[in-house]
Parts: C-alpha cells; structure tokens; sequence
C-alpha cells in the first residue's frame, strides 16, 4: 500500500482540555505508518456557533484553514466532528456558490490566500476505515479487545445531515451507521447495540439548555450500560468532554448513577495496535479508566 | 438485492388505543413486498387483509397533505412516499412501524399534533402587511426576493421533524423545528412586516432558537428537505441583525468565539466559559474544572497556544466581520 498522508487539522480541543486525543492519534499513526502533517496555522472551526454570530466570518476563517490544506496538496482530516460538520459544510457552500466563494475570496487575498477547492475534508475515523482499510488494520492488531463489550457513541456532527456527509464521510446512513461498529470488530472487541448510539450528547447547549444537555448525557451513559457496555468508544472530543466529565450533572438529571470509562477512537485502536495506556494519555480522564 | 423485485419483509406494528388498552403491543406480520410498494401500501394491506381495526393516516397519497408520517425503526417518513425496499436497504427485513410519537398516541399510528400545531400558531405564521383594499395591480415578489424564503415554503406541516427533535422531547417549551422554519418563512418575505415581532418570540428563553442542541436530526428528518437548522442558524443571525440580542450566556458564548479567536486563533476554553456564564455563573463550573485540572485537561493561561500566522486571523476577523454586539 502507498503511504498514507494528510493534513492534519487538530481544532481546539485536542490542543487542550482532550490533550489525550491528539496524544493518541499521533501514536496510531505512527504505528500505522499513515503520515499527519500538523496544520498549525489553522484557526478555530467556531464550533457551530460563530456561525450564529457571523456566518460570513465563520465562513472566511474555515475557508483560511483548507487553504493550508490546499497549500500542501493534501486531504485534509480532522479529529473531532463538529470540526468535520464546519469545515466540510464550508467547503460545499463554496463548491457550489461561485458567487459566494468570490466573496470569500476577495477577504483571503487579502492575507494572501487562495480558497481553491482542491482538497477533500474528512474525518480520520473514515480515513482509517475507508483509505488504510479494516482489514489491513485487523491484520496489525496485536492485543484483541476480545474481552470488552464496547459501545460505539458516533456523535451528530460525522453523520447527519447525510447530504452533506456523503460527500466528505463516507456515505453511511445516520439511522443505522456501522463504520464505529465496523472499527471495534476489526480491533476484537465486541459491538454493542443501544438506541442512543446514533443520538445527540447535549454538548452545544450545555450552557444555555444546561438540563437539556444533562438529560441527553444521562440518557447516552445509561443506554450503553443496560447494552452492557464496559466503556464507550467515540470518535468526537466534544462528545468524550460530555459523557467522560459529566457525568455528576447527567446522573442528577435523569435521577440514576450514570458513569462508564469512555476512549477516543484513536485511543481505542491504540489498545489494539499495543500501545501503552501512557502513549495514548489514558491517564487524562476524569471517569477513570480502569481495565489496562 | 437491487436485482429481485419483491422480498420477505417482517413488521412489527404498534398498536394502542387510548378508550382500552392500558399499554401499548405489537402485532407482526410477514409479507412479500414488492420493490415498487411503499410503507402506505403495507398498511393498507394490513388493514384490508389481515386487521381492518388498524388506524393511521391518509389522504393525499403523494407527499403533499402530510398526515402520513411515522417512524419506521426510528426514522420518521411519509408512508405514502417511502419505498419499502430502500427502507430494508437502511435497516434489513425486519421493520417497525411505529407512530411519531409513542408518548401523544389517540389510536395506533394517529397521534394528538396539538403541541405541533399550538407551536406552529405562537410564531405567528402568516404574512403581516397592510392589505390594500382594492388592489389595482398584483403584489408582485420577484425570483430574486423569492429565493430568499430558501425553500422554507415547501413544509407541508408532516412533524417529522417536530417529533424528532431532541431538544422538544426534553424541554417542553421549546418552539421546535417546524414552526422556526416558518417563522424564518414568513421573516425573509419581502412583503412581511411581523419579523421584528417574530424574531422576539424565537429569541425568548427556553422557548427560542438559543435551546437548540444542533444535533441536525431535523435536517435529516424532512422529506421535503426545509432543512430547519439551517433556517434556524439564519433567525440567529437576523436576531443580531436586528440588534435585539440580549446579553445573556446564549448570545454571549456565540460571540466569545469571535473574541477567542481574535485573541487566540484557537479558542481559549476557559475563558469562553467565564465570558459567557460570567465571574458569577461560572462559579458552578468550578467542581468539573477542578477535576479536569487534576487529570490535565485545563491549560493555564501562559501556556495558552496560538494559532500560527495569528496576525492573518486577527487581519480577516479585522475586515471580514459582518456584525457588532
Ligand atoms: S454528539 Fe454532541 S458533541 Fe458530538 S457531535 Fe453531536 S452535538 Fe456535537
Ligand atoms: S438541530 Fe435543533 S431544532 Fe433541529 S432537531 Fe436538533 S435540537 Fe431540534
Ligand atoms: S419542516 Fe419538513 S419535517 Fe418539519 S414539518 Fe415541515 S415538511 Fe415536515
Ligand atoms: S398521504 Fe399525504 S403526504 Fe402522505
């Protein structure tokens, strides 16, 4: 197989309160032999909200962050969802509204940049599932997970609304998605089936809808245990935050103990591959994680 | 499988009736369904050949009237609309049919749309404009102006969205996709003037386009694709247009991004969290700090990192910016 290479666009939060995520993927990586270039000019993504404020502006620094993509001739990926939904949808406005892309363009030139639209936005998640392939990756396992029950928690922002990601994540379907599922299989663990994988984790109202939030935390922690999960698996930063921080306030507000060790993707993987819980930062998470 | 026209399919139905039943059942049934066959061509098998006390329904039979819709594993569609077979391409042969919300069931598949339709009137959906009594010429809206509506006229008031939203199913109050896209319908007409009115009623506590956790189930929902997050993004946006945010953790954690940014490149976690809760509201987020400081997620202010090229930001965030708060 040719190397794998890309861009790699951190946001925010791998960068601080989820160190362990960037940690983890970094280590995978290497393992794999997948090479990330780190775009470190990249700006924050507005994480769906700057758009509230000001969608031009959001639409302009996302814009800025592909273009550094676009500079090194790379596919760019990201590592948290709602940094995949942002970019992503800012690439399509600007693929297909050449009136709005001139727009934005008109800013860039000013920092000297050029939005061109030559390179692809997708999350690692399908970067390993679809382009380093499970099967070349189940090949590579050394430590089978064969003894957790591990529930996959997808997050909203990497599969709906579909139209958009069939375009950038792999086309599954948001109702019954299977490339986390698909993951825990070729690493030896056992999938596990609940109704709240596909469903949202409250993190962007959490503080305007605090109780909103907490109730969808709550409901997400307490369907992976009934399925009898061991810990959660998730692709998305904000969603680990969630469920891995809060789970005092969930427990509250749905009125049951509520908590489960839950692993970043990369994490995950990385058990398998055989790296040491210290190379993929388990030691930073607030719901202990206790079982390596 | 594309090849075969017709398969094997199990449905489970729910069934209850509000007069005698005291909890709600499921019949099964397995049928041979053909790849032209859609979901209200099961039911009406159903109900003419195996149980004709089954309700749900129907009238226009084409997308149109929207009295249709329920769930199938989940998923909420048009009955009249929705091919069987797609649906086994999403979810395999075993389907379940259910109404779109289990909690306001009248009788199987027919639900009370009253909170649906008590939502869609507090936003005021129809045009305000003084009528002129005896027009001499037609009040015309050209396709430039009528593009602006961005299609938020085709909803046709199915719920599928309604009774997929999150937020709704847990906060009582809120307004909920539908009627904020026919809030936004009415506010973008040229010839409206109840927007500022409106822009009030979506922009109120709980009830406003600020509870919404933007989980994208209502774009997904649709089949006539409104897309109402993104109508409700545009009421944001015309709620600081009209100057008339308030100044409270909603808006103010929107607008620390901007801050943030222009500060950072990247975003300073800590800080959006005291600008939008404020030194007050803040204190409450102090228990998962302190947990998260242990365990290594919080970075201190000197070690905060900076986006490279910062200088370009801070010059785009200079020039591009479209709105003040
Ligand atoms: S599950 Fe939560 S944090 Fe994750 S993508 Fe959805 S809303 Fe964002
Ligand atoms: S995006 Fe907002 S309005 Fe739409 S379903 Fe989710 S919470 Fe409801
Ligand atoms: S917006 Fe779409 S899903 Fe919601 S009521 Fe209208 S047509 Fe139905
Ligand atoms: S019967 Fe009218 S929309 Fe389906």
């Amino acid at each position: 197989m040719e190397k794998l290479k890309y861009a790699l666009y951190t946001g925010c939060t791998a960068r601080e309160s989820t160190p362990e995520l960037l940690k983890s993927t970094l280590a995978i990586a290497e393992k794999l032999g997948i090479e990330l270039v780190l775009l470190d000019e990249a700006s924050c993504c507005g994480a769906s909200h700057l758009q509230d404020y000001d969608d031009f502006l959001s639409l302009v620094l996302n814009a800025r962050n592909i273009c550094y993509a676009e500079k090194l001739g790379l596919t760019m990926v990201t590592i948290c969802n709602t940094c995949q939904l942002n970019t992503a949808m800012t690439k399509h406005r600007l693929d297909t509204n050449p009136e709005l892309k001139a727009r934005v363009n008109a800013k860039l030139a000013e920092v000297g940049l050029e939005y061109k639209g030559t390179s692809e936005v997708t999350h690692f998640l399908y970067a390993l599932v679809q382009d380093f392939g499970l099967e070349n990756l189940a090949a590579l396992v050394k430590v089978p997970l064969s003894q957790f029950n591990i529930a996959p928690f997808y997050g909203c922002h990497n599969i709906r609304p579909s139209e958009l990601q069939n375009l950038s994540n792999g086309g599954e379907n948001p109702y019954n998605p299977t490339s986390l599922d698909d993951l825990i299989i070729a690493c030896g663990g056992v999938n596990v089936d609940y109704a709240e994988k596909n469903k949202c984790c409250g993190f962007h109202a959490e503080l305007q809808s605090p109780h909103t939030a907490a109730v969808l935390t709550g409901n997400a922690l307490a369907g992976a245990i009934d399925a009898n999960a061991d810990w959660i698996v998730t692709p998305c930063p904000l969603c680990h935050l969630k469920l891995d921080v809060q789970h005092h306030g969930a427990s509250k507000a749905i009125g049951r103990d509520v908590k489960l060790p839950v692993l970043h993707m990369p994490q995950m993987v990385g058990l398998a591959l055989g790296c040491t819980p210290a190379e993929l930062g388990l030691n930073h998470h607030v719901t202990k994680v206790d079982f390596v | 499988m594309d090849a075969l026209t017709s398969q094997q399919v199990t449905f489970k139905v729910f069934r209850f009736n509000e007069e005698t039943d005291y909890l709600p059942f499921y019949n099964t049934y397995t049928l041979n369904v053909t790849h032209e066959e859609v979901v209200l061509d099961i039911l009406n098998r159903i109900k003419w050949d195996h149980d004709g006390s089954l309700s749900y329904r129907r009238s226009c039979r084409h997308g149109i009237c929207g009295v249709c819709s329920i769930k199938i594993n989940g998923k909420a569609i048009l009955a009249c609309k929705s091919r069987l077979f797609d649906l086994v391409k999403i979810f395999g042969t075993d389907l379940t049919i259910e109404p779109l919300s289990t909690k306001r069931v009248i009788k199987d598949l027919i639900i009370d749309k009253k909170d649906f339709w008590e939502k869609h009137a507090h936003v005021n959906p129809y045009l305000v404009s003084d009528i002129i009594e005896e027009p001499t010429s037609e009040h015309l809206v050209s396709p430039h102006d009528a593009e602006k509506l961005n299609e938020a006229d085709y909803c046709i008031q199915c719920g599928a969205c309604h009774y997929s939203c999150p937020a709704l199913a847990i906060n009582e109050q809120f307004i909920g996709p539908a009627a904020f896209a026919a809030a936004y319908r009415f506010s973008a007409d040229v010839r409206d003037e109840g927007a500022l009115e409106r822009l009030h009623i979506v922009n109120e506590e709980a009830e406003g386009v600020w509870d919404c956790v933007k989980c994208m189930e209502c774009a997904e929902a649709c089949p006539k694709d409104v897309n109402p997050i993104e109508k409700i993004t545009k009421l944001h946006n015309m709620i600081f247009e009209a100057g008339i945010a308030k100044n409270n953790v909603a808006t103010r954690h929107a607008v620390g991004f901007a801050h943030s940014i222009q500060k950072h490149g990247l975003l300073d976690e800590g800080e959006l969290v005291r600008y939008s809760e404020g030194n007050i509201g803040v204190m409450k987020h102090i228990p998962e700090a302190l947990a998260m400081f242990k365990n290594g997620k919080i970075v201190m202010p000197w070690n905060m990192p900076k986006s490279k090229n910062l200088d370009e930001i801070k010059k785009l965030i200079q020039s591009s910016s479209t709105v003040k708060f």
